[in-house]
């Protein structure tokens, strides 16, 4: 059995954690939307457009936006954590997935309020 | 016992050969691989679906444009593996909560759920094809 005390540094069970609760609020919304999107009327330039002017639609889409980066932060970071062992390489790739990130979710915002 | 049996070449490195055509990955490990493969897809393309949002919210000509893009064999061949890709790492997801929990954690159940998975995001996948286009 680990002798380790599990106290004051970061042993990734917040990222865990993360993953879990950022999977679940999309998955929420994914079943949502795709039973709206299927279900309804043909989908128009004029639907479209009317389903994304409704503020909790922007909202709900942001929060599912917000959820993905956190989601794909951990995910990713694992990623190059298991194959990318070059200590430079790796810090640069995930800075590089950090901008990435944030730029998606800015676009994410330009697009949905722009 | 053979004497051929018991001396085997230990330790033994991984080559990309025997990755490929030597280890055979039991269904379980079919499902985690994917689930990491669909991730990376997924995050990699997220910039061009963006895009294709952007580009269907700003105007009806460009939306129209989109949707004929999107016909394009090409296009709909690759939108076609996103939604793979997005089905199958939500399915494997929800396999991997109830595994959390210690649902579904003995080896008979855990092949079949595997299985389960990868059958239910293919037949999604063709399901929303299907009803996309």
């Amino acid at each position: 059995m680990s002798q380790r005390i599990v106290t004051g540094a970061h042993y990734g069970l917040s990222d865990w954690l993360a993953q879990r609760i950022s999977a679940v609020i999309m998955a929420v919304y994914t079943v949502i939307a795709v039973v709206v999107l299927l279900g309804g009327a043909p989908i128009t330039y004029a639907v479209w457009k009317d389903l994304f002017a409704r503020g909790w639609m922007r909202v709900a889409t942001l929060l599912f936006m917000g959820s993905l980066a956190w989601h794909a932060w951990v995910g990713v970071r694992d990623i190059i954590m298991d194959y990318i062992k070059p200590d430079g390489l790796r810090l640069a790739l995930q800075v590089l997935v950090l901008i990435t990130i944030a730029a998606y979710l800015g676009w994410t915002i330009q697009i949905l309020w722009g | 016992m053979s004497q051929a049996a018991v001396k085997k070449a230990r330790p033994k490195y991984l080559s990309l050969q025997a990755i490929i055509f030597e280890i055979r990955l039991p269904l379980p490990g079919w499902v985690s691989i994917l689930h990491r493969v669909s991730g990376a897809l997924l995050f990699v393309s997220l910039v061009w679906l963006l895009w294709m949002l952007d580009r269907t919210l700003s105007s009806e000509a460009s939306f129209e444009k989109i949707r004929h893009y999107a016909g394009l064999w090409p296009v709909k061949l690759s939108l076609l593996a996103l939604v793979w890709a997005y089905c199958h790492h939500f399915c494997a997801g929800i396999r991997f909560l109830f595994l959390d929990i210690d649902k579904g954690i003995d080896k008979a159940t855990a092949r079949m759920t595997s299985g389960i998975v990868l059958a239910v995001s293919l037949a999604l996948t063709v399901l929303l094809g299907w009803k996309l286009w």
